[in-house]
């Protein structure tokens, strides 16, 4: 409860003061909602980037934090959307309803929802990022790299998203080192350092040598450091945190995005669509290689970024087969969008069950 | 599975670390409330401590500055609720919440600037003899100067309150601010000591957390410790030592459930991340249960301001 309301208390006041601000501008102006802090140096703080690279490139934009996924999401959005913004971005998977209800009752104003799939309007444009591209890489460099053969993987939630992620990590890195086992925590929590350091000393205490992670703080790369394991950068580069530790990082780069879109409203040319963005859009950046892998792993990873770029090479590719056994996907296939979209179960050679 | 004494040691040494900011901030607050204050503030002073103590650091360069001057930021923070709940009388709880909602917002406007700059390494003692005995060395060596502090802190506020003149004051003011008064104390001057204290080591937990424990700052970085800090108090019947063992069980338990998730323990995992709550309040009734101690050891006066004039 004291969280709500000091959530609602501190967003209606930055609202407040971010109404203030916006009044004045003429041309496109963009709105941003986001779920966290801008401070978290994570998620949002990636979208905020975002954000700025938009008022580089020339427009005004305002911006609410903290706002839950709530009815208070409604109401943020419907004083966006009447205080004269063109744009509204929704960076977060429970907007999803509340962006779809406001963008009923404000058809000239484009919403656009991140990690959603509702378009019910015809003003409702829906994004995402293939962060699993990104996760191959990570596997590839992980599996290579281990010597105990323990992977540690910090998940947050069970949801496709996470499950996607374990699974194309998990994949890539049996590839090169068909002993590995990814040793899986689930914190259930985005967003606490101190759960995360926690859990990611769990792994390591339990033999994990390198730790893979699906929060957002800087927490387990840290503790990677502190315990001389290796550890992977989540959402922005995080080498400066633990440069011994991080071997690379899978950022989220939305800026080019949120510019296109914005100019596309400026030009009339916006229209409703569903964006999947992965490496070869530039949507998942993957930060510098570390110079403690060998170079023939770093020639690998470089030649495996172009091959997902250029589409040569798909995260999800038959044979996979999930826990039981069970065919996923058919040798020479590929997954397609729809069973990526709801990936719901671990491919073989993940331990543990997903939570339910 | 093989079980290492030294990675049961390993084990204890994270459980002991992970509770360091809850002893801190509930020994503080077990003082402030044991002066018949409640101070709810707890999470707003400890997230004020770990941005004044993270920025301060990054500033300054000091470790030494950054953790007194967290503490004094706890000072300050909490001079606000002892002026606004003292001085003016206010009500506890709702002065409280609004340090807390204060200090969370607060700490985020100074912190804006403070986001993404990795911390410095805090320097451990004994590192020399971390690995001279099994089992007890990885426990007993290479920690923070603050770890130490921070269990030997339960034992100094238990021999504080108990065999003290001034503990003795304190208790008094908590049980019977009106008759202390009339022995001569000064209430108002010894609440104010008691909250600020408080302050002090809310300030403290929140530099440990910020410098030694996850050494970063980024916003709501308490994550709700001081909550889980102020259940402690009121479930360990105000008494320090009980405070040391729930502590205990909270980070053991969040850490074993860690723990077990890994080694693929066939239990529901939500199950498992409600334990720690659970299994420490359950624990803290049944030691706690004995309704005559209760009685004596909850402050009466607790939460209800006092005048003098009346």
């Amino acid at each position: 409860m004291h969280k709500f309301l000091i959530r609602s208390f501190v967003s209606s006041l930055v609202l407040l003061f971010t109404l203030t601000v916006a009044a004045v501008a003429k041309d496109v102006k963009a709105a941003f909602v986001y779920i966290g802090p801008t401070g978290d140096h994570g998620w949002t703080y990636q979208h905020d980037v975002g954000r700025k690279a938009v008022e580089a490139a020339g427009f005004k934009t305002t911006y609410v934090e903290g706002v839950p996924e709530s009815a208070d999401a409604e109401r943020v959005l419907r004083q966006l959307a009447n205080s004269g913004h063109d744009i509204i971005f929704t960076t977060s998977f429970g907007y999803m309803n509340p962006t779809n209800k406001v963008a009923k009752e404000f058809p000239n104003v484009k919403f656009e929802h991140a990690t959603g799939y509702k378009r019910e309007h015809p003003n409702v444009a829906t994004y995402a990022a293939r962060f699993y591209e990104g996760r191959t890489i990570l596997g590839t460099i992980a599996g290579t790299m281990t010597k105990s053969n323990v992977i540690g993987y910090v998940a947050s939630f069970p949801i496709p998203e996470v499950i996607r992620g374990i699974n194309s990590f998990t994949l890539a890195a049996q590839k090169v080192n068909p002993n590995i086992k990814t040793k899986i925590v689930w914190a259930f929590t985005w967003y606490d350092p101190g759960k995360e350091a926690e859990a990611a000393k769990a792994l390591i205490d339990q033999g994990a040598d390198v730790i893979a992670q699906h929060t957002d703080s800087t927490a387990i790369v840290q503790m990677a450091e502190k315990a001389g394991v290796y550890a992977f950068g989540q959402a922005s580069d995080m080498d400066k945190f633990a440069p011994k530790a991080v071997l690379t990082s899978v950022e989220n780069n939305w800026g080019p995005y949120y510019v296109d879109r914005v100019k596309a409203v400026a030009n009339g040319t916006w229209n409703q669509k569903d964006t999947w963005h992965g490496i070869g859009d530039g949507m998942v950046v993957i930060s510098g290689l570390d110079s403690q892998m060998p170079s023939d792993l770093q020639a690998k990873v470089k030649k495996l970024q172009a091959d997902l770029a250029s589409g040569k090479v798909h995260s999800f590719t038959g044979p996979i087969y999930d826990q039981k056994g069970n065919l996923m996907v058919a040798e020479g296939k590929t997954a397609d969008d729809g069973m990526l979209a709801g990936m719901m179960t671990y491919v073989k050679g993940v331990e543990g069950d997903i939570p339910k | 599975m093989i079980v290492d004494i030294n990675f049961v040691g390993l084990i204890i040494a994270s459980i002991m670390a992970s509770a360091v900011p809850l002893i801190l901030a509930s020994c503080g607050e077990l003082i402030t409330e044991r002066s018949g204050v409640l101070n709810l503030g707890v999470e707003g002073m400890m997230i004020i401590g770990a941005i004044s103590g993270f920025a301060l650091m990054t500033v300054t360069g000091s470790l030494i500055i950054a953790v007194f001057g967290a503490m004094l930021a706890g000072v300050l923070i909490s001079t606000i609720f002892a002026f606004l709940t003292q001085t003016l009388i206010t009500n506890h709880v709702a002065t409280g919440l609004a340090l807390t909602i204060f200090g969370i917002g607060i700490s985020a406007m100074i912190g804006k600037n403070f986001v993404g700059i990795p911390g410095k390494e805090f320097p451990v003692l004994f590192e020399g003899l971390k690995d001279t005995i099994p089992l007890l060395s990885p426990i007993l060596f290479g920690h923070s100067i603050v770890f130490y502090f921070a269990f030997a802190l339960p034992f100094i506020t238990s021999y504080f309150l108990k065999k003290t003149k001034i503990g003795l004051i304190v208790r008094a003011v908590g049980d019977s601010p009106e008759s202390a008064s009339n022995q001569g104390i000064n209430v108002r001057f010894v609440r104010y000591a008691c909250i600020l204290y408080g302050g002090a080591m809310c300030g403290l937990a929140g530099a440990y957390l910020s410098m030694i424990y996850t050494p970063q700052w980024i916003e709501n970085m308490t994550g709700g410790r001081g909550w889980i800090a102020l259940a402690l108090v009121v479930f360990s019947t105000w008494n320090p030592i009980k405070i040391l063992i729930g502590a205990m069980i909270f980070g053991g338990l969040t850490i074993i459930q860690f723990h077990m998730q890994a080694i693929g323990v066939r239990i529901p995992v939500q199950f498992l991340t409600a334990l720690p709550y659970i299994v420490t309040i359950i624990v803290l009734v049944v030691i706690s249960r004995d309704s005559r101690k209760i009685r004596l050891s909850t402050p009466s006066s607790l939460g209800k301001s006092f005048h003098k004039d009346n």
